[in-house]
């Protein structure tokens, strides 16, 4: 595959995460943004795949299209109004929001033409990082792995302590 | 190993025999100037997924279920009814593209789309046969695991769109259905990747080949492997809808679930979702357990059963037969089993198949480790 092949490409993922982004905060209906959600996070992971990082590409989409988005979509469907396709969300606070947008991206800007001398790797990446973040995650970092796995528990002893059927109120 | 099977058999493309060989050729091929070839390489899948269902997804499963039921089947239409399945085509081409006033316009034409997607996309990691696979990836099965999230929010795009409490409720069920049943599902995939070491799905064909046919697939690899390989088989089920697990589009409580009110071509674009994520689940399980592309025979001293039915296009023939053997077999359940109540389909889930998906995994484990 040639170079402006992938050029073509990568500016096509690039141009639907930041226009489904930019739906997702500036429609006016909550649904349509949670489903614009998913071309946000689907972009993302196409962008990870540019950035030789497939395995964190495939997570993305497992976390956040298959956990994060779905919860999200059932959050709003479950909510009352739930027949009611004309929710909407309103507007509020568009001076300080315009404030904060202007500063962050102002930084990032900063910070992306100020920074020196981007470290790149002398050789490529070769062959499975599976089998790599596999040795790192058990060997050194087996700590942080599993302080998550007990917090991840923890969350879900409380969530199901949360939801069970109380049987004296009823 | 495929590169050393029998040349004779290959295909007469000049594109050669080794692992990928066919997919690389065509990735390489450019007219003026633009990929055609990447075009065509994603074209195969999709024009192999329209193929089946409409031969042996739609025909074939009214006649099997006809004769399981002993019935006839469809009988009209050409000798034995060969032509229903066109017959239907033509009538859902014509039918009257009907998008209810009430409904979400934008979410429930874009709802069967998103389907479709969700179900083709994983078709780019199966190995069709050891010279093609539409991307070779080294994560392949974690990918082929993942995508099927994007199914679930093309359910729900069609469930909600329709504004219709069945078809909501219909999604619903199928979402909650879909994501319980992706745990024991992905642990006992990783059973099987534990067993081949990668998760490379053209590799893990590579690792189940061998003279003894078989004996070498993972299910007959290690004493275990027929837990994970069960537990798959029936969240696979789940995964697709299809009965015993079909409560989602169950006709005596919810009309048809989150297609209800479908009609026409997008009703035949949520149906060939359904097939195609069907032969994806069956490949699946062919690939990690059943070796793939791998002929079964084994090589009996001078008839060499292996050697002779191995290559690129037997590959081919392979994996296809071992997709329609599950296929089959999920046909077979849903004409002999009734469908689960909810409470019973969370009850197997959670208390059930997770469970034994665990304990598979921890012997898979031990075994792996302390038996070479």
């Amino acid at each position: 595959m040639s170079n402006q092949t992938y050029t073509v490409i990568f500016y096509l993922f690039a141009a639907l995460t930041v226009f489904s982004a930019a739906f997702v905060v500036l429609t006016r209906n909550v649904l349509y943004s949670a489903f614009s959600l998913l071309f946000t996070f689907f972009g993302i992971a196409a962008l990870y795949v540019f950035l030789s990082a497939d395995f964190i590409a495939v997570t993305q989409v497992v976390v956040y299209v298959g956990g994060i988005l779905v919860l999200l979509l059932f959050g709003v469907m479950f909510t009352n109004s739930i027949m009611n396709p004309g929710q909407k969300s309103e507007v509020f606070n568009i001076i300080p929001g315009l404030v904060i947008f202007a500063g962050v991206i102002g930084t990032l800007l900063y910070t992306f033409f100020n920074t020196q001398g981007w470290r790149t790797p002398a050789e490529p990446l070769q062959g499975s990082i599976v089998e790599r973040i596999g040795f790192e995650t058990m060997s050194r970092y087996v700590l942080p792995f599993e302080m998550v796995s007990i917090l991840l528990l923890a969350s879900l002893i409380g969530a199901a302590f949360l939801a069970r059927f109380d049987k004296t109120g009823k | 190993m495929s590169t050393t099977a029998l040349s004779q058999f290959s295909m007469p493309f000049l594109m050669g025999n080794g692992l990928n060989s066919w997919s690389e050729a065509l990735v390489g091929f450019n007219l003026l100037g633009l990929p055609l070839g990447l075009i065509i390489l994603a074209a195969i899948p999709l024009v192999f997924i329209a193929l089946y269902s409409l031969t042996y997804g739609v025909y074939g499963e009214r006649k099997i279920s006809a004769f399981m039921q002993d019935r006839l089947g469809p009988m009209e239409v050409g000798k034995w009814g060969i032509l229903q399945t066109l017959a239907d085509i033509l009538k859902l081409i014509q039918k009257e593209d009907i998008v209810p006033t009430s409904a979400d316009k934008f979410l429930f034409v874009i709802g069967p789309g998103i389907l479709f997607v969700g179900s083709f996309l994983a078709y780019a990691v199966l190995p069709f046969s050891p010279a093609f696979i539409g991307a070779s990836l080294n994560v392949g099965l974690y990918y082929a695991i993942a995508i099927v999230a994007i199914e679930v929010v093309g359910i729900l795009a069609a469930g909600w769109g329709s504004n219709n409490k069945w078809s909501l409720y219909g999604a619903i069920r199928s979402v909650a259905q879909i994501v319980s049943y992706e745990i024991p599902a992905a642990i006992a995939l990783l059973c099987g990747a534990m067993m081949a070491g990668t998760l490379d799905m053209q590799q893990i064909n590579v690792l189940q080949s061998g003279a003894y046919g078989f004996a070498h697939f993972f299910l007959f690899q290690s004493p275990i492997a027929w837990l994970p390989f069960l537990i798959y088989f029936i969240a696979s089920l789940a995964e697709v809808n299809r009965a015993p697990f079909d409560i989602p589009e169950a006709e005596s409580e919810l009309v048809a679930g989150y297609f209800t009110e479908y009609s026409g071509m997008k009703f035949a674009v949520i149906f060939l979702a359904e097939y195609g994520s069907m032969f994806m689940v069956s490949a699946i399980i062919s690939v990690v357990f059943l070796g793939g592309w791998n002929s079964p025979l084994p090589n009996l001293g001078s008839f060499a059963l292996n050697d002779w039915t191995n290559g690129p296009v037997w590959g081919a023939f392979w994996m296809i037969m071992k997709g329609f053997f599950f296929i089959f077999i999920q046909m077979w359940l849903r004409w002999t089993l009734p469908r689960l109540r909810v409470d019973q389909l969370m009850y197997l889930c959670w208390k059930v198949l997770t469970p034994f998906a665990f304990i598979s995994f921890v012997l898979t484990a031990i075994w792996e480790i302390y038996v070479p």
